[in-house]
C-alpha cells in the first residue's frame, strides 16, 4: 500500500503542472498583464506609464520564460514562469495585488471556513443519512412517494433562496441570531448556527435522495433476502446487511470532497459575513486579483489529489477484497 | 421593421431544428419511440411536459428580434429609414405595453401608488410629502374605490379568453387525433394534459391582461414592471440550460468515445486532460474565465453594433465556458461505457469482419451511448438554470443588461432589509424558477427510469 501511495503522489505531479501550465496560459498569455493593469487602473483614462509603473511594481514586465538579460540559472529563474508560477509548488504564493502576503492571508482565513464546512458536511451527512434510512423503511408506501416528492421539490429551490429566506426568517425578523458576522473562539458558534442549518436543509433534498438510492441499490440484493429469510430483524437487516454495503458508494461520493472543505463556501460567507476562504476567494473574483485566483487554484488542484487518494484508502477500510496495488 | 439576429437566436434555430429531427428520428424507432411513449403514459409526466413546452414556447417567441423603424423626421428623404436602437421581440409584442410601463421607482403588485414618498408641490406653492399616483397602473379606473370591481371584470375577461383559445387548441387536437385514427395514442393520459394547457393558457392570459392594466407583481428600483422582466428572463433560463449542455456533449462524446475505444495512450492523454480540469475547482475555473473573456470584450468594443449585441455575446461567452468546463464528467461516463460495450461479441465481430473504426464507432458504439446522452442533457439542465443564479451573484453571470432570475435576485437582496418589506422582486423571480427547475426535475427522473438501464432493472426486481 506504501508503494501504490507513493506512486499515486507521483502521479499527482504532472497533474498539478497541468494545472499550473493551464492557469499560467489563462492569467498571462491569454490575457496579458498590460490588459490586467488596464483593467485594474480604469478602462479609458489611464496612460501608458501609469500600466507600466503597475506591471513593474506587481513584477509583471519580466519576460515570460526566458531571460536574455541574466547569466546562468537567473536566465531561467528571473521569468515570470518561475517567480509566479513554478514557486506555487513550493506554496509560495507572493502578494496579492493589494500589496498582501497571500500565504498569511490563506492560512488565517482557513479556520473560519473549516469551522463553518465541518459541521455543515458532517451533521449533513448525518441527516441525510437518518432521513434516507427513515424513508427506507416506508419504501413502496404512499408516505415514500411523497417523501420523494418533498426531495425533489427541496432540490428544486435555489440555493440563494434559502439563505435570504432564512436570513430574513431567523435573523431579520424573530432576531434569533445576528444577520452576519464572525468572532473568534467560542462564541462563534452564535455566527455559525444559522448558515449551518442553511447548509444542511439547503443539501438535504439532493443528499436524501442519492443516499435512498444506493440503500434501495443495495437492500435488493441476494444477502438481503437470505438474511429476511433466515429471520434476522427488520433492524439487523438495516444495519448488519444494507448499510455497511450500501458504505462503499458513500465513500466515492464523501471522501473526495473532505479536503475541499478547506476551501469553504463562496455564497454561504459571504452573505453570513464569515472571513473564510470563501470570502476570499469571492472578492478576489470581484477585485480581479488574479494572484490570489491562481494561488487557490493551485490550492484548490492539491486538496482535490488529496481527495482521491484518501477515497482509494478509505475503500480498503470500508471493502477487505479491496487491495491497492 | 429590421430583424435582428443575435448569434444566440441563430443557435437556438439550430436547436429547434435539431428537435425537430430528433423527434422524427425517435418516431422511425420503435424501442425509444417505445420508452417516451411509457413516459408520457404517466400523467406526472405529461404534466410536466406541457410546463416546460410552455416555457419553451415563451423562449422560442422572445428569440424572435427585430429593431422598429423610427417614424421619419422633416430632415430625411422618405427613401431612408432608421431603426431604433431598440431591440424587440415577437413576446414585447404579444405582452403589449407591459415592458414600456416604466414608473420612477419600487411600487407594490397592483399598487396604484409608488411605494416611496415623493416631494411634489402643490398648486398654491407649497411642498407635501406623499406617495405619488403611478403613470401606469390603472390609469382607466375613475376613482381607485372601483379597482377591486375592476380586477374581478378584467380576471373574468382574460379567463375567458383563455379557456376559449384553450378550447380552440383541444378541439384542433381531438379532431386531429380522430383524423389519424390512432388506437395507440388514446392509452396516453390527454386529459390530463388538457387540463394543465388551459390553466397554464389562463394564467398566461391573465398576467398578459392585467400586466397591462396594472403592475401584476410590482416594479422593481428602477421602475420597471417585474411580471415584464420575469417573462424576459424565461429565454435566459432556458438557453442557459441547453445552450451550455449543447456545447459540452460534442467535446464529450469525442474524447470519452476515442478514450474508451482505442485505449493506450489516447486513453492516457485524455484521461490525463479531464482529470486535470475536474482538480481545478469549478466556480474559480469558471470566474476567471468569464473575467477574462470580459476583459477581451472591453478591448475590443467595435464588434458590437447595439448593446443588446454585447450582451447577447457575454452570455455565448459564459454558456461556452461552462460548456468546456464541465464535460469531464461525461466524458468519464461515456469513457466507462465504451469500455465496456467494446468488450461485447458483436463488436467483436465486426473487428473480425474487418468492418473500419469509424463505421464501428457509428453503428455499434454511438448509438449504444445515446441514452446515457439524453439523460445528462436533461438531469443536467435544471443544474445549469439554477447555477445562473449563484454566478450572477458572483459577478461572473449574465449581464445587468438581460433580463435574467439571478440578476433579479441579486438585486433584490438589499430590499428585503427594507422596512416595509420589498418582496415581490425575489418572490417573482424564485417562483418562475422554481417552477421550471421543478417541472425539469420530475421531467428528467422520468426520463432517467425510461431510459436507464441500471434503473429498469431495478424496476423488475
Amino acid at each position: 500500500m506504501f508503494a501504490y501511495l507513493i506512486r499515486r503522489m507521483l502521479y499527482a505531479i504532472p497533474i498539478l503542472i497541468g494545472v499550473n501550465l493551464l492557469t499560467f496560459v489563462l492569467f498571462f498569455i491569454v490575457n496579458t498583464p498590460q490588459n490586467m493593469a488596464r483593467a485594474h487602473l480604469g478602462e479609458k483614462y489611464v496612460t501608458q506609464d501609469a500600466i507600466d509603473r503597475w506591471v513593474a511594481e506587481k513584477g509583471y514586465d519580466k519576460p515570460l520564460f526566458f531571460n536574455n538579460k541574466k547569466l546562468g540559472a537567473a536566465a531561467l529563474t528571473d521569468t515570470i514562469f518561475f517567480e509566479k508560477s513554478l514557486k506555487l509548488f513550493v506554496f509560495d504564493f507572493g502578494q496579492s495585488d493589494q500589496g498582501r502576503n497571500i500565504s498569511t492571508d490563506v492560512f488565517n482565513r482557513m479556520w473560519p471556513s473549516l469551522a463553518l464546512a465541518v459541521p455543515t458536511f458532517f451533521v449533513g451527512i448525518w441527516v441525510n443519512i437518518c432521513v434516507a434510512l427513515l424513508v427506507l423503511m416506508f419504501r413502496g408506501s404512499p408516505l415514500d412517494r411523497f417523501a420523494i416528492m418533498v426531495f425533489v421539490t427541496l432540490m428544486s429551490i435555489s440555493y440563494l433562496f434559502y439563505i435570504i429566506a432564512g436570513q430574513y426568517l431567523f435573523a431579520g425578523l424573530w432576531r434569533l441570531v445576528p444577520v452576519s458576522g464572525f468572532n473568534s473562539g467560542m462564541d462563534a458558534w452564535r455566527f455559525l448556527v444559522l448558515p449551518v442549518i442553511i447548509g444542511i436543509l439547503a443539501g438535504l433534498g439532493a443528499g436524501a435522495r442519492w443516499y435512498r438510492t444506493l440503500f434501495i441499490e443495495a437492500s435488493g440484493q441476494d444477502y438481503v433476502k437470505t438474511a429476511r429469510a433466515k429471520g434476522a430483524s427488520e433492524i439487523r437487516v438495516l444495519f448488519h446487511h444494507i448499510l455497511p454495503n450500501a458504505l462503499l458508494p458513500i465513500l466515492t461520493g464523501v471522501v473526495v470532497v473532505i479536503p475541499m472543505l478547506f476551501m469553504g463556501s463562496l455564497i454561504m460567507e459571504s452573505f453570513f459575513g464569515i472571513p473564510g476562504l470563501g470570502s476570499y476567494m469571492l472578492s478576489a473574483i470581484q477585485a480581479q486579483d488574479f494572484a490570489i485566483v491562481r494561488a487557490m487554484v493551485f490550492v484548490g488542484s492539491v486538496l482535490y489529489i488529496i481527495g482521491l487518494i484518501l477515497t482509494d484508502i478509505s475503500y480498503t477500510w470500508a471493502d477487505p477484497r479491496v487491495r491497492l496495488n | 421593421m429590421k430583424p435582428v439576429l443575435l448569434w444566440s437566436d441563430t443557435l437556438v434555430y439550430l436547436m429547434v431544428t435539431a428537435l425537430i429531427s430528433f423527434v422524427f428520428a425517435v418516431r422511425h424507432n420503435p424501442k425509444s419511440s417505445a420508452h417516451w411513449r411509457e413516459i408520457f403514459a404517466s400523467r406526472l409526466g405529461m404534466v410536466t411536459f406541457i410546463i416546460i413546452l410552455t416555457y419553451v414556447s415563451v423562449a422560442l417567441l422572445d428569440s424572435l428580434h427585430f429593431r422598429k423603424a423610427l417614424l421619419p423626421t422633416k430632415e430625411h428623404s422618405h427613401q431612408q429609414v432608421f431603426y431604433s436602437n431598440q431591440v424587440y421581440s415577437v413576446l414585447d409584442l404579444l405582452l403589449g405595453e407591459m415592458g414600456d410601463n416604466d414608473e420612477r421607482t419600487y411600487s407594490a403588485p397592483f399598487a396604484l401608488k409608488s411605494f416611496v414618498k415623493q416631494n411634489r408641490s402643490t398648486h398654491n406653492g407649497g411642498t407635501i410629502r406623499d406617495y405619488p399616483v403611478l403613470k401606469h397602473a390603472g390609469n382607466h379606473l375613475a376613482s381607485p374605490d372601483d379597482q377591486v370591481g375592476d380586477i374581478s371584470l378584467q380576471s373574468l375577461v382574460a379567463i375567458g379568453k383563455g379557456l376559449l383559445i384553450s378550447a380552440l387548441f383541444i378541439v384542433l387536437h381531438i379532431v386531429w387525433r380522430r383524423t389519424k385514427n390512432a388506437e395507440k395514442s388514446s392509452e396516453l393520459p390527454w386529459k390530463v394534459a388538457y387540463i394543465t394547457l388551459t390553466i397554464t393558457l389562463c394564467l398566461l392570459i391573465w398576467l398578459i391582461e392585467l400586466g397591462n392594466l396594472y403592475h401584476v407583481l410590482g416594479t422593481d428600483q428602477a421602475g420597471n414592471d417585474t411580471l415584464h422582466k420575469t417573462l424576459k428572463s424565461i429565454r435566459t433560463g432556458i438557453l442557459i440550460g441547453t445552450l451550455a449542455t449543447v456545447i459540452m456533449i460534442p467535446i464529450a462524446i469525442v474524447f470519452g468515445i476515442s478514450a474508451g475505444y482505442f485505449k493506450g495512450w489516447t486513453d492516457d492523454i485524455i484521461q490525463y486532460i479531464y482529470v486535470t480540469l475536474s482538480s481545478i475547482p469549478g466556480i474559480l475555473l469558471i470566474a476567471a474565465s468569464v473575467l477574462l473573456f470580459q476583459i477581451f470584450m472591453n478591448n475590443n468594443p467595435s464588434f458590437f453594433e447595439v448593446g443588446l449585441e454585447k450582451a447577447d455575446a457575454k452570455f455565448l461567452g459564459l454558456c461556452f465556458i461552462l460548456g468546456v468546463t464541465n464535460w469531464a464528467g461525461l466524458c468519464r461516463i461515456l469513457r466507462a461505457e465504451t469500455l465496456k460495450i467494446s468488450q461485447l461479441e458483436y463488436v467483436q465481430a465486426a473487428h473480425v469482419f474487418g468492418v473500419s473504426h469509424w463505421r464501428i464507432l457509428m453503428r455499434h458504439i454511438l448509438p449504444n451511448v445515446m441514452p446515457i446522452i439524453l439523460i445528462t442533457f436533461v438531469l443536467d439542465f435544471s443544474g445549469l438554470v439554477l447555477a445562473e443564479a449563484v454566478l450572477s451573484y458572483i459577478g461572473v453571470g449574465i449581464d445587468p443588461a438581460m433580463a435574467s432570475w439571478g440578476n433579479m435576485i441579486n438585486m433584490s437582496r438589499a430590499e428585503l432589509s427594507r422596512d416595509p418589506v420589498i418582496w415581490w422582486n425575489l418572490i417573482a423571480a424564485m417562483l418562475f424558477m422554481f417552477t421550471l427547475v421543478l417541472a425539469t426535475n420530475l421531467f428528467s427522473d422520468l426520463v432517467n427510469d425510461a431510459f436507464n438501464p441500471k434503473t429498469q432493472m431495478e424496476a423488475k426486481a
